[in-house]
């Protein structure tokens, strides 16, 4: 089992404020609990500033085939919009960012854990539900999962033809973080704040 | 003394490389140290390198500081979460131990204990954040230190003939921006692609030391092509080495590259690195050929 909660309203309007967006909203799969109400009325307040471009409101936003008929489908309003806005758990966001890779896909929501079962990731897109969402930061790639040791902060000096040191079979993760920030035009995320991990999965505890 | 105030003057500083043993008698590396080391600015001491276990890095420095030289404790983010490498930054501080250089770390899966759970709590430019905070008498849960805090110069690596520079580039400026103040390079032995990296990395103001290695064998200079990330002999070079087994054996002719490398890089950086893996003795008549 896990949960998604909608990331701040500062941290989103920080993402999309001015820009014209296109709206992923996974309305789930039943190892997961996403907070409808909360999609909804964001999505009522973007909508009402008149730059959302189109919705997608569905289930399974991770099963590839499915996903990609129905961003088919709506291929004129995405490519309109200047970033895409996905509300689901991370393994969505990354299958969402890897069909559309030319535009900045930001995930809307932090993926948390739950104790008990977890949910059946079909793909090769893992999400560790580490509870604080860095795909905003890494053009849509999971550093906690491409990356062998989870840095968060750019790859460390392990990586021999672009394959990293632990696995020779896994290409670098913060490379491919790299390349794809540039093909997507945004290096400049690359000069955020120095991130610290907060591994405290108490509310109360806050992050540094 | 801090190595940074010699950077300041202008000075071409000048480290080399001690990794403690695997057990704890170390008089045999402090007389070598204190041999072939003593006329140099600093010695870095590694922390449990390559992931494989041994003495500490702390009790080395102090133990090489004891004997009037001048360490750089490196501390990597594999074996510590951020309690335990603030209390031994803090340690370091009691013992006056002034510079730091502060790695991610190898991961444990490289070493000789790979079922170690691998920690990666902090990383090098999380960890270099958090010295700066240390610094500013607060430790990285927001606690405020008690008495004056601890100062350090603080070192960073990056690696400047990678095959994705401008990737490196991004992470040194991370670090920068963190408060590296400066940095020491993996090892080159392609010196234009080091000055080209320079072009790039002057912008960041901070000194940067040349790193070399020593090749001692063909086998060697082989096994890093293969096996180390960011590092590339070239072809003409492994073939120098062929040339003259007995004068590459003897060291002549590693010890004849590295001080080409030394002199080629000099004008573009601050400072040399010597990583020399066992051929500390070497070291000041690699220094003496570089004309430093």
């Amino acid at each position: 089992m896990l949960i998604t909660e909608l990331k701040p309203r500062e941290t989103i309007a920080s993402l999309v404020d001015g820009k014209k967006v296109f709206i992923i909203n996974c309305i789930g799969c039943k190892e997961v609990y996403f907070p409808e109400k909360e999609i909804r009325e964001l999505e009522n307040e973007l909508s009402a500033s008149g730059n959302v471009t189109g919705i997608i409101t569905t289930d399974y936003i991770c099963n590839p085939d499915n996903m990609k008929l129905r961003l088919e489908k709506h291929t004129g309003e995405i490519e309109a919009a200047d970033a895409v806005l996905v509300f689901s758990c991370g393994v969505g966001v990354q299958t969402i960012a890897s069909y559309l890779e030319e535009k900045a896909v930001y995930a809307g929501c932090d993926t948390c854990r739950l104790p008990g079962f977890q949910g059946v990731t079909p793909l090769e897109y893992k999400c560790d539900q580490c509870g604080e969402c860095y795909l905003n930061l890494t053009g849509g790639i999971c550093p906690i999962t491409a990356c062998s040791k989870s840095l968060v902060n750019g790859q460390c000096g392990g990586a021999k033809d672009g394959m990293c040191e632990v696995d020779g079979s896994m290409e670098c993760g913060w490379e491919r973080i790299y390349r794809r920030l540039e093909e997507i035009g945004r290096l400049d995320v690359l000069k955020c704040p120095t991130q610290v991990r907060n591994f405290a999965t108490d509310d109360e505890v806050s992050a540094e | 003394m801090k190595i940074t105030e010699l950077f300041e003057r202008g000075e071409f500083v000048v480290s080399a490389e001690v990794g403690p043993p695997k057990g704890f008698h170390v008089e045999h590396l402090i007389e070598e140290a204190k041999t072939y080391l003593s006329g140099i600015t600093a010695v870095n001491v590694t922390d449990n390198q390559s992931s494989v276990m041994r003495l500490g890095s702390l009790a080395m420095c102090k133990a090489l500081k004891d004997e009037g030289l001048t360490p750089i404790f490196q501390l990597t983010c594999r074996d510590r979460n951020r309690i335990a490498l603030q209390s031994d930054l803090l340690s370091a501080a009691m013992f006056g131990i002034e510079n730091l250089l502060l790695l991610t770390g190898d991961h444990t899966k490289m070493g000789d204990h790979p079922q170690a759970k691998p920690v990666f709590d902090l990383d090098s430019v999380s960890l270099i954040h958090t010295v700066k905070k240390l610094e500013e008498g607060v430790d990285l849960g927001g606690n405020p230190l008690i008495g004056e805090p601890p100062s350090f110069a603080k070192g960073a690596v990056v690696s400047p003939c990678s095959d994705s520079v401008d990737a490196q580039l991004a992470k040194m400026e991370r670090k920068v921006r963190a408060g590296a103040d400066y940095f020491q390079t993996q090892a080159v032995f392609e010196p234009e692609k080091f000055i080209k990296f320079m072009e790039k990395a002057k912008q960041f103001g901070k000194p940067v030391q040349v790193g070399i290695i020593i090749p001692k064998s063909v086998g060697m200079a082989r096994f890093m092509n293969n096996n180390v990330a960011g590092v590339h002999v070239p072809e003409e070079m492994i073939e120098e080495l062929k040339k003259d087994k007995e004068k590459t054996k003897a060291g002549i002719t590693g010890v004849e590259i590295a001080a080409r490398i030394i002199k080629e890089c000099k004008p573009y950086c601050q400072g040399v690195h010597i990583m020399a893996l066992g051929w500390e003795s070497k070291v000041p008549e690699l220094l003496k050929l570089a004309e430093i």
